[in-house]
């Protein structure tokens, strides 16, 4: 008989039994607070930190919208740091005061210009001219690109609507994850609260008009744990994507 | 509260009034055997056996004032061009009288009887029954075929045969020459209508004319041709008595359906009348019902009556439940996954009203849908509002938060806003219609400052506003889930 493998069994089982109560523990026995972690997967790392693989830099010519409608230019602030545990917090008063605080202007036609750098709080923060390769605008990708904090993040964004005439009886539409706030020409029109997801025209504003020449759009996206992306257009009385307009940074 | 005599009195008049169920037209809607409702001069009308009939301005209060010369049994009316045919049995006497029935029609420009216009053009008879065959010309139902034109009429009631004739839509004679096909056996009050290919023919099987122990029931059958087979959806010919049932008992305090009439309202709006033999609120009399008429796999069904509750209101575009713009309040505690098993359960309070109202405008405040956890922000109390008028198969209603007199209204510019006590006023008034797929239409009866006609609808996911109803759009459809 063999006497020794029972003990290294016994060893073994300890060990293993040992490191499944840390891992549970630390998997189940929060208090409130933010979901836990799940134990670590290792996965093949993503280490290239570069703006071009999602984006590209806008160029001085308008551009038009893609097929849906959808608004892919945009100026784009490096994040804000926050620190949110968790996105239901994300009240209508939440939004209107920190995006009160932490407000890069409170000229909200207000043209950023690309490059330069504008201070909130004690964060020194730089202006993308960007358009999305995708309908919408993934933020995550953006902080992960520029080494940026990629959770907790408040990120201001401009883009400038031009328009040979007046386009009446139409709607800014918007979906984000997860809560923001967008004005139109210095006028507040969406906000989306709570704990949402990037949906296609998730919110809408009311009726609006999109007057001939340059009509300004400023937005603010906050997000804490998770991804942060938005999607933003004009729909018409029907629901239609609105085109007829180009989008430019300046 | 001493619980004296006249106090209990006053608590059961109480409970009596808040368990009320509104569910039958209001005003004096007695009659039997209704004819298809039409509109004539904006008021409504529908005519009844023994002749005259009922009118309504609004499609919910309805009272005597139609007028049909003629007497007899079960006429029935359909509008063409600018005309009006009515059509009637003069009956031979009955279950046990004689079966020497007579069909008549004829004409008149208007229903109103106070319009210069009014004058019924001599009635001609188009079909009848000897007496001893296998029919009895009453009940008949006009069917104008929207396919081709032509203009039929089918009748007869339990003593054999419903039969079908053609008639002349021009002078409402009898087409020459045409020959009565049998389409039915041992049902009455037939009627015949067209939808998407199909020809239904509806009929009325049961005990009649018992009133509150009468078992009177609506059935259906269809065919790809208005001259039949009409079979039911177990394949069995209304030859052969098949039929499958669309209304029956009330459920309560109505029953006996019979005489289908199919009254379209808009595209996706759909209601049937018909009377209950016996309404137990109303003396056990004989009623004017309406109730929204849906289709399921091609098949009538008959809806209900809205019921007054508490719901969660649910977009069908995407399920978001309708809710006070307010900021989210959290219930203690967070993620509560599995821990001791051994730990004892408790139940944990639902957030109340009270938890949370302190924390609300007090003056108006917005309307958005969102998902939807049952908070006291979500939940809408929704009851009739006794002096708010009608509308087809329908009360208005007040639409307020729950346990609160905050209600929805329509603003000037069609927008949503919830003002902080109900007045009464018309922008506060909402019109609730079933659709044919089941779900709801609900309407503003006023929007300020417009004659527009306006729904409730889904400019996004979470962005309910006010805008021209489309059936075919999810954006137009809510549900009404009960609290």
């Amino acid at each position: 008989m063999n006497r020794k493998h029972p003990s290294v069994m016994r060893v073994f089982i300890f060990a293993l039994l040992s490191w499944l109560k840390i891992s549970s523990s630390a998997v189940f026995a929060q208090g409130p607070g933010p979901r836990p972690s799940l134990p670590p997967i290792p996965i093949k790392g993503d280490t290239t930190h570069t703006l071009t693989k999602h984006f590209t830099q806008a160029s001085s010519e308008p551009k038009k919208t893609d097929a849906k409608g959808f608004i892919q230019r945009w100026l784009v602030l490096e994040p804000v740091k926050k620190n949110i545990a968790r996105n239901n917090i994300i009240t209508d008063n939440f939004l209107k005061t920190t995006f009160s605080a932490d407000n890069f202007s409170n000229d909200y036609n207000m043209i950023p210009k690309d490059g330069e750098s504008v201070k909130i709080g004690d964060q020194d923060l730089k202006w993308y001219a960007l358009d999305s390769k995708t309908f919408n605008f993934n933020l995550y990708h953006f902080t992960y690109a520029l080494n940026k904090p990629k959770y907790g993040i408040l990120v201001w964004l401009v883009t400038v609507i031009n328009c040979t005439e007046d386009i009446e009886n139409v709607r800014m539409s918007a979906g984000c994850n997860s809560g923001s706030m967008w004005w139109l020409n210095g006028q507040e029109t969406m906000i989306l609260s709570g704990d949402r997801d990037m949906i296609a025209d998730n919110v809408t504003s009311p009726r609006i008009t999109l007057k001939k020449g340059k009509n300004i759009i400023r937005g603010a996206v906050i997000n804490g744990p998770g991804m942060a992306n938005f999607g933003v257009r004009f729909i018409d009385d029907k629901g239609e994507p609105v085109k007829n307009f180009t989008i430019s940074y300046q | 509260m001493k619980l004296n005599i006249k106090n209990i009195g006053k608590l059961a008049l109480a409970i009596g009034c808040l368990s009320a169920e509104v569910n039958a037209q209001i005003g004096k809607p007695f009659i039997h055997d209704p004819s298809t409702i039409m509109e004539s001069d904006g008021k409504y009308y529908t005519f009844g056996t023994r002749g005259g009939g009922l009118v309504s301005e609004d499609g919910w209060t309805w009272n005597p004032g139609g007028e049909r010369p003629g007497g007899g049994a079960a006429p029935d009316a359909l509008k063409i061009g600018d005309r009006y045919l009515i059509a009637y049995g003069a009956t031979g006497g009955g279950l046990n009288g004689g079966h020497n029935g007579k069909i008549l029609t004829m004409w008149n420009k208007t229903l109103d009887p106070k319009s210069p216009d009014f004058k019924y053009t001599e009635a001609i008879v188009v079909a009848s029954s000897d007496g001893n065959e296998d029919c009895d010309a009453i009940d008949p139902g006009l069917l104008l075929d929207p396919t081709d034109g032509r203009l039929w009429l089918s009748y007869g009631t339990y003593f054999g045969f419903i039969r079908l004739v053609e008639l002349d839509p021009k002078t409402g004679k009898r087409v020459e020459g045409n020959k009565e096909i049998n389409i039915a056996i041992d049902c009455e009050a037939t009627a015949l209508l067209y939808r998407d290919g199909w020809y239904y023919l509806l009929g009325t099987h049961g005990t009649c004319c018992d009133g509150a122990n009468s078992t009177y029931n609506i059935v259906v059958g269809r065919s790809k041709k208005v001259t039949g087979p009409y079979l039911d959806n177990m394949g069995r010919d209304m030859l052969k008595g098949g039929g499958k049932m669309v209304m029956g008992s009330g459920g309560g305090r109505v029953n006996g359906a019979g005489h289908f009439g199919h009254w379209k309202i808009d595209e996706g709006v759909e209601k049937m009348s018909f009377h209950y033999e016996a309404d137990l609120d109303m003396s056990g009399r004989s009623v004017l019902a309406i109730r929204p008429l849906l289709w399921k796999n091609g098949w009538p069904v008959g809806g209900e009556l809205f019921r007054e509750g508490t719901y969660q209101i649910e977009s069908e575009r995407r399920g978001y439940g309708l809710e006070l713009i307010v900021d989210f309040t959290r219930m203690p505690g967070g993620f509560r996954g599995p821990r001791d098993p051994n730990e004892p359960i408790v139940k944990v309070a639902s957030q109340e009203l009270k938890d949370v109202i302190d924390t609300w405008p007090k003056g108006e405040i917005g309307v958005r849908a969102g998902d939807y956890i049952a908070r006291p922000h979500q939940k809408w109390t929704i009851s009739a509002v006794p002096d708010g008028g009608g509308n087809p198969g329908g009360p208005y209603y007040k639409i307020v938060i729950a346990g609160t007199e905050r209600a929805l209204a329509a603003t000037a510019d069609a927008e949503l806003i919830t003002v902080p006590k109900f007045t009464g006023a018309a922008e506060q008034l909402w019109r609730i219609d079933q659709l044919i797929d089941g779900t709801y239409r609900i309407m503003p009866k006023l929007i300020p400052n417009s004659n527009e006609k306006l729904a409730l609808i889904s400019s996004g996911d979470s962005t309910p506003t006010l805008g021209k109803f489309d059936f075919n759009s999810d954006n137009s459809k809510w549900n009404f889930k009960n609290q």
